[in-house]
């Protein structure tokens, strides 16, 4: 698999591959290099072509489709056994209807608007715990760190349905939380806390499950600020915490969009928290797919509202991938 | 100055950690209570444990789970670490930037869309939807998480002395072999790892792409919890929570202790050398 580096130094120093004369061995191994670097990025390049971009293609196709009651749930667009003919006659089939009532439904759009604002409250939610947790995090003995890192990633590795389901058991009305106020006397027992299917514990459940997202990239950049710097504005006579607004929070800003995006992004489309936590009031796109999807088995409606939701996150997405691009470059 | 933690630094770890780890600990506890009633506490007893092994539905949801997952994180592994390399010593090649987009792209990418995408390619080329669709699906989007901790690895590392052993005479491929994939292998295992539990874990993918007869333990425990709180669902999550848990501590561990044993040979290495 390592045959594609002997071709680039080869490539690199403009010589034949490493051991002089190019003899009639040297040409067939670098043929089989040749050939082992096309299949070492051809598998996974192919691979991803099939399984991630066609798919897109596909519910593009399907989201200008008619629904019909079949199985599949809609009429191709296209077809390979009609010929290139038969296919440009079905471009004038195309139908825009589809998008046309995600326009004039209120439930689309509100859906859309309301998924925004929640992953937007949400992750700002994320950064005011996380911040304070990383921060403090990157100011522990050095010792402790990996320990703490370990900490924060554990919880991720448990599964997230589990920890959502979690929360069903603290927040519902005979709940933990419940009991626990009812216990301290802060509550009558007779009027409990209503949390469970109600917005604020979707935003709980948001917050609880993607905070090892913020988390890490925080602490990633505050571990590496240097001290000095801090050291110098107070001997310079800076307060501890305008030296705090002043120099690590500037310098944290790339932890924090990264960490930002990574909330936000898989919060828009939300699917598990907002079906198990939220209430019925609780519009989310993700769910309005789910259940178009599964219970109303609209497949082109599905498509459309897939392809909309791609639409408004592919500038954040396209602008998370630069980002990460860049970094993995300035690391190397 | 390098002063410890303040005072306000521990209480927001404190507070942090506690809202992480408490709902947790309070799931672990509650699936050894004695009664129905999952609120109210009426002594331990394990006795949701016991009626989960005669719960045969769920030992096979649990039983295709854990065949989706080994498979699936190994094929992802093998895809993922190619795909690390492509990116990183792969040099320019047509499409790159395509494809560090289609790498990167299905880490943040919602579920319900990878999900939906899946399942319309495999209706659209005729595939029944069962084991190997949600395996596929799997593999999809676990070898993006491998490629991205591959790749961290590999860019961190000294490419000499893959070059050195090539340099040697070893052909390319036996230095790959000798030399690079010992080195991450770390960052494999690891991926391997994330591969795995995010098999283990995902509801919505499986849900889009699976089909009768292949019905894995998240979409059994989904249903289940829709209908709310209930003991044996508490006992199933600890012991998911348990077996994550273990693993994870456990390779953390091994994986410091080879550091410790590496640091020590290259100590004893060089001591030689300079004798």
């Amino acid at each position: 698999m390592a045959n594609e580096e002997a071709i680039r130094i080869s490539e690199l120093t403009g010589e034949p591959m490493p051991g002089g004369r190019e003899t009639d061995l040297r040409a067939r191994s670098r043929l089989s290099s040749r050939l082992g670097r096309l299949g070492l990025i051809g598998v996974p390049y192919l691979w991803l072509l099939i399984l991630f971009l066609l798919p897109f293609v596909i519910v593009l196709k399907i989201s200008f489709s008619d629904i019909t009651i079949a199985m599949p749930p809609y009429t191709p667009v296209f077809d390979w056994a009609d010929g290139v003919s038969g296919n440009l006659a079905k471009v004038k089939e195309f139908t825009l209807q589809n998008y046309g009532f995600l326009a004039s439904d209120a439930l689309y759009y509100l859906s859309y608007l309301s998924s925004l604002k929640i992953a937007a409250i949400s992750t700002v939610l994320t950064l005011l715990i996380g911040f304070p947790l990383a921060y403090g995090m990157a100011r522990s003995p050095r010792e402790w760190r990996p320990l703490l890192v370990m900490l924060v990633i554990l919880p991720f590795w448990t599964s997230f349905l589990i920890r959502v389901y979690a929360w069903m058991g603290i927040l519902s009305r005979e709940g933990l939380l419940n009991q626990f106020l009812i216990w301290l006397g802060v509550i009558d027992p007779a009027n409990p806390l209503v949390i469970l299917s109600t917005n604020t514990a979707v935003y709980i459940g948001i917050v609880y499950s993607y905070l090892p997202f913020m988390v890490l990239p925080l602490y990633a950049t505050l571990e590496k600020l240097d001290e000095t710097l801090l050291e110098a504005a107070a001997d310079l006579g800076c307060p501890p915490w305008k030296a705090f607004w002043q120099i690590t929070v500037p310098l944290a800003i790339p932890g924090v969009i990264a960490g930002c995006f990574l909330v936000f992004i898989p919060a828009v489309g939300e699917f598990v928290i907002p079906d198990l936590l939220g209430g019925s009031q609780t519009l989310m796109i993700g769910r309005t797919l789910w259940t178009e999807f599964f219970n109303n088995r609209d497949w082109p409606i599905s498509s459309a509202i897939a392809v909309v939701l791609l639409l408004i996150l592919v500038i954040p997405i396209v602008y998370f991938q630069n980002q990460q691009a860049r970094l993995q470059e300035s690391e190397k | 100055m390098n002063r410890g933690p303040s005072w306000f630094n521990i209480v927001s770890m404190v507070v942090g950690f506690a809202f992480l780890y408490l709902p947790i600990v309070l799931l672990v506890i509650y699936s050894f209570n004695a009664g129905r009633n999952v609120a109210v506490w009426e002594g331990w007893s394990t006795r949701w444990y016991v009626e989960l092994m005669s719960n045969d539905q769920l030992l096979a949801a649990a039983w295709v789970t854990i065949r989706v997952a080994l498979l699936s994180a190994t094929i992802a592994t093998i895809l993922g670490t190619m795909a690390a390399l492509a990116l990183v010593r792969g040099g320019l090649f047509y499409g790159r930037s395509l494809f560090s987009g289609m790498v990167y792209a299905p880490l943040v990418m919602p579920d319900v869309i990878t999900g939906l995408s899946l399942l319309l390619l495999f209706v659209a080329v005729g595939f029944s939807r069962g084991f190997w669709t949600i395996t596929m699906a799997h593999i999809t989007f676990s070898m993006c998480f491998v490629a991205v901790v591959v790749q961290s690895r590999l860019i961190s590392f000294d490419k000499s002395l893959e070059e050195a052993a090539m340099d040697l005479g070893a052909p390319p491929m036996k230095a790959f072999f000798a030399v690079t994939l010992p080195i991450i292998a770390p960052a494999v295992a690891a991926g391997w790892m994330l591969a795995f539990t995010l098999s283990l874990d995902d509801l919505v993918i499986a849900s889009f792409t699976t089909g009768p007869g292949a019905t894995t333990l998240p979409i059994k425990i989904y249903s289940a919890v829709r209908l709310g709180v209930s003991p044996e669902i508490n006992a199933v999550c600890t012991i998911l929570i348990g077996i994550v848990t273990i693993g994870v501590i456990a390779a953390s561990l091994s994986m410091k202790r080879k550091e410790v044993r590496r640091r020590r040979d290259e100590r004893m290495a060089a001591a030689a050398n300079a004798a």
